[in-house]
């Protein structure tokens, strides 16, 4: 399997991304924010956290403009793997990639701890090897991880089974406890927690690393 | 020219910011604030004369960037 971490002015979590892919036994590619095409033949982007652009205008806003941007959006238009993270998911809205929009959590506060989140879907190539109902925590480090859809698109997302993980006592203020969503076509997931922060116990704990084993086994073998 | 973008979260939408002001406000003394939402205000300096094919265009940059049209609306006052 072959991963593309993208790095943005600002990023600061594209390096634990690609230390998870590889000790997950992926091939990982960084690619900067101003390449307008990607490395032939990658299975999945990666869009890492941090605060890309200084979170400018709105956070993920220029980001989601950059000239990698388009390059994300066509490989995500031709069926491609996205997975974006905390910042990630931000950008991942903000080109329209997933519904809906994160804004300033409900408390005000920058919130950096580890949550307990509950695996909410397991159709997805992320998600099934927790299975539904699976508990895991990763760590949130945000302060604009509100995550917010008009009813409509909420009941979509209900609907279509697309909400990933929510979590189990809800830090900031999302709406109906979402920490994580699906595309309709189940490949591009956004998510505010950080799995890549939760890969070897000497970080406080390994849950993280099923995620990336399971891409890198579904995708090795694919 | 000069374009003056009002961005402000759509009605319905929840502004956190906007009730810590509202609280904050009454911690003052000013009772009588019953709602704070907060926006921005985004001035840009135009090369354009012709002030309808301006406001077209800024409100196309609206759409496209200075705005999440998603959470926010925006206005556009040519100035």
């Amino acid at each position: 399997m072959k991963a593309a971490v993208i790095t943005f002015p600002g990023s600061n979590c594209d390096r634990d991304l690609a230390v998870g892919f590889e000790k997950a036994g992926a091939q990982v590619v960084k690619v900067w924010h101003k390449e307008t095409e990607l490395p032939a033949g990658i299975d999945l982007i990666a869009v890492p956290g941090g605060f890309s652009y200084g979170d400018y205008l709105r956070c993920g806003a220029i980001a989601s403009r950059s000239p990698v941007g388009q390059a994300i959006a066509d490989f995500a238009g031709r069926g491609g793997y996205v997975l974006g993270i905390c910042n990630g998911f931000q950008i991942l809205t903000e080109m329209g990639l997933l519904p809906g929009a994160l804004m300033r959590n409900a408390t005000l506060k920058y919130i950096c701890k580890p949550v307990a989140l509950s695996v909410a879907s397991a159709d997805s190539a992320y998600t099934e090897s927790y299975g539904v109902g699976t508990q895991v925590t990763f760590p949130i480090a945000h302060h604009d991880g509100n995550y917010q859809i008009d009813p409509n698109g909420l009941a979509a997302l209900q609907g279509e089974d697309r909400v990933a993980f929510r979590y189990v006592e809800n830090p900031n203020g999302s709406v109906d406890d979402i920490a994580g969503v699906l595309s309709e076509n189940r490949r591009v997931l956004g998510m505010m927690p950080h799995p890549e922060r939760a890969i070897e116990p000497a970080q406080g704990g390994a849950d993280g690393a099923a995620l990336f084993r399971a891409l890198s086994g579904i995708m090795a073998s694919a | 020219m000069k374009a003056r973008v009002h961005v402000m979260l759509k009605d319905g939408v929840l502004d956190p910011q906007g009730e810590a002001v509202r609280h904050a406000l009454g911690h003052l003394g000013f009772s009588g604030v019953e709602g704070v939402r907060q926006g921005k205000v985004i001035e840009l300096d135009l090369a354009a004369t012709d002030k309808a094919a301006a406001e077209v265009e800024v409100a196309q940059m609206c759409d496209k960037l200075l705005a999440n049209t998603v959470i926010e609306k925006y206005t556009v006052e040519i100035v």
